[in-house]
């Protein structure tokens, strides 16, 4: 139930109700069971609206099952078949069959093979050639390749995708880390926080992914932690629940992308745990399995990965959940595995 | 999604399928195919099954024609986040010289409809891009704006047509006015900066004009995150919130006449930071802010409770004159 909640200063603040009834424990075997489900539901409108982002709702779907300690309930040779058969002569990879290469599905099908310890299934020189061609000279990256005089998207996104992508391949050397840097350090906003281009208004999406790249790329010193940790801590509305930006409505994916940016610089504690996590287990569905945006609403694998990720990153249910990495949104095992590190503040 | 199926059953009701019509006999349906494994059983909408077929059939063929221009159309129609019928239909639009006014508008048609998705937008960019003209992108995005003021890509686009076409003059007037409906917009309070900080020195007198403005709507409405992270921007363009001039007897006003709010409070615990950095009166502001700290930390702002004790300790540790 959405309403207006009356504020200290009497002034109406957006936010939602939590019900009495709401499920206050973590119905993990139901979860298992939705995502476990979903790919077979390839009859479904919604299945079929998706397939423009087939590649990320499988990583969606892997990493909840794997930080659920239940990764087997994916058929692995049928995954990285898929996965293969997505990538394009350029090296980039698209969210389906058929579907263009972008940057968005090559992080998603790199993290994917990573999870699976399978990435020699694609060609890896190529997907690096793919992302080194994306940079532009203000350091900045476009999701997909220019064709013609047609300028592809630029987005701090994609900046995150790149070296995320690059890292987990260990070849951030091929593109200019310090111009990366630069052009996502010029997105910084007076409030501390970041946007999708300079300029663009702080909001906790964009700010995960500049938070993230700059840990990768070991550059956290262009951050204020006290500062940006104070508007992402000031993100917690009174019902728990974390939004994106002020005066908006909380939302579960911000679970994790307000928490896990917050735990990289080292602030995670200025979060109310006990409070999200209420909120968090307020948003799953007890009939259907899966968790959603807000309680009540219709579930599906996105909010479910990022409510179970949020849960893992606050240190609830330590025995049924892996524990996740903040940067990448995949199990930490899978980084320990890779040899990859990040700056964490 | 059953209002979706209403309206795709009095369009099949309309149009022939693309694997009746004559004039594509000559091309060969491409099926889906999530993968070499997967046994696909396909109960969606015949329609949206023949249009993407046919769509699939022309990608691979990469057929440069009106016929496949028209296809997108409706491809974008069944799916209008699909980037990669974006992406070929702006290959058409190249390779046909099509008229981008047109088009413009059709993509306007379509943003209205669906105006929280990234293709969509990016659509319009490049074509305005392509045109190099403002033509009416200030119009079109305070016409989203006025359905969702805080519709991000609107913004997003509005800031890089006045950056590339110098349309500076009208915005703060227009800023304005979304304040006046709303003085919580987030998003208004940020084109705002956007416009003083580029488009002006910050000097002296706009930075007063702007604080005189901002103190208005905080006395309006304290309780109001945005304001309030706007007025310390602003002035930290020039000076530390402590040293600029009236800002600590606006907050102690409010703060005698009982006004708890944690944003107010906090602003105070900022001045007091800055005056601890100067070395004015270090033992009464020391005292003052951990009190508001704690304030904050036990009272007003519980929920955030474990920040504010980081704060109190933080300038303790800093200041105090052990």
């Amino acid at each position: 139930m959405i309403m207006m909640c009356p504020s200290v200063a009497g002034t109406p603040l957006k936010d939602v109700t939590i019900k009495a009834d709401a499920p206050s424990e973590l119905l993990l075997q139901k979860h298992v069971d939705y995502i476990a489900a979903y790919s077979d539901k390839v009859n479904d409108y919604e299945y079929v609206m998706t397939e423009y982002l087939r590649m990320s709702g499988i990583y969606w779907g892997i990493t909840a099952l794997d930080l659920m300690k239940q990764l087997p309930k994916m058929n692995k040779e049928e995954v990285v078949s898929f996965v293969k058969s997505c990538q394009h002569d350029c090296g980039g990879i698209g969210a389906s069959v058929s579907h263009d290469p972008h940057l968005l599905y090559t992080l998603s099908a790199v993290q994917i093979l990573s999870i699976f310890d399978a990435i020699d299934a694609i060609d890896v020189d190529k997907v690096v050639e793919f992302i080194r061609g994306l940079q532009q000279e203000d350091g900045s990256f476009m999701g997909d390749q220019w064709v013609s005089d047609i300028c592809g998207e630029i987005d701090t996104r994609f900046s995150f995708c790149a070296v995320a992508c690059l890292a987990l391949l260990k070849r951030l050397d091929v593109i200019n880390v310090d111009k990366a840097v630069e052009y996502v350090v010029s997105c910084k906003n007076f409030d501390g926080g970041f946007g999708v281009r300079p300029g663009s208004e702080s909001h906790s999406g964009q700010i995960y992914c500049c938070v993230g790249m700059l840990a990768i790329t070991n550059s956290l010193h262009h951050v204020d932690p006290d500062l940006l940790g104070w508007w992402l801590c000031e993100r917690q509305l009174p019902s728990g629940g974390l939004n994106g930006r002020p005066e908006k409505l909380p939302d579960v994916c911000y679970s994790w992308w307000v928490l896990a940016s917050l735990k990289v610089m080292g602030r995670i504690h200025w979060i109310d745990k006990s409070k999200l996590e209420r909120f968090i287990l307020a948003c799953q569905d007890e009939e259907t399995g899966g968790i959603a945006d807000r309680p009540g609403d219709i579930v599906d694998p996105f909010h479910t990965l990022f409510g179970v990720a949020g849960l893992s990153l606050l240190g609830s249910y330590k025995n049924q959940l892996k524990a996740v990495n903040p940067v990448f949104c995949m199990p930490e095992e899978t980084l320990t595995r890779l040899g990859v590190r990040t700056q964490l503040l | 999604m059953a209002a979706d199926d209403d309206v795709e059953s009095s369009s099949e009701e309309l149009c022939l399928f693309y694997k009746d019509r004559e004039e594509w006999k000559d091309v060969t349906p491409v099926p889906q195919d999530d993968g070499p494994h997967a046994v696909v059983r396909i109960a969606y909408s015949e329609r949206f099954q023949d249009v993407y077929n046919y769509f699939r059939a022309v990608l691979k063929s990469n057929e440069m024609s009106e016929r496949a221009f028209e296809l997108t159309t409706e491809a974008a129609d069944l799916n209008p986040a699909n980037y990669t019928v974006w992406h070929y239909r702006r290959e058409i639009l190249k390779a046909l010289n099509k008229d981008l006014k047109q088009e413009l508008e059709y993509i306007s048609e379509v943003i209205q409809d669906h105006p929280k998705n990234y293709q969509v937008w990016h659509h319009r960019r490049v074509l305005v891009e392509w045109l190099n003209t403002e033509s009416n992108e200030l119009e079109f995005t305070a016409l989203i704006l006025k359905i969702d003021a805080k519709n991000y890509h609107a913004w997003s686009h509005r800031q890089w047509v006045i950056q590339t076409f110098n349309l500076w003059e009208n915005e703060l007037a227009y800023v304005d006015t979304l304040l006046q409906d709303d003085l919580r917009n987030n998003s208004a309070w940020n084109q705002r900066f956007f416009v003083v900080s580029n488009n002006t020195d910050c000097d002296d007198a706009t930075v007063e004009r702007e604080v005189t403005y901002t103190k208005e709507i905080i006395l309006k409405a304290p309780n109001n995150e945005s304001s309030w992270n706007y007025l310390k921007g602003i002035v930290s363009t020039k000076e530390t919130i402590f040293n600029y001039p009236g800002l600590d007897e606006f907050c102690q006003t409010m703060y005698d006449k009982q006004l708890k709010s944690p944003y107010l409070l906090a602003f105070m615990v900022d001045m007091c930071e800055d005056k601890l950095e100067a070395g004015v009166d270090k033992e009464t502001t020391l005292s003052k802010a951990t009190e508001l700290c704690t304030l904050l930390a036990d009272t007003i702002d519980t929920i955030r409770k474990k920040y504010w004790d980081y704060i109190k300790k933080r300038l303790v540790s800093r200041f105090s004159e052990n």
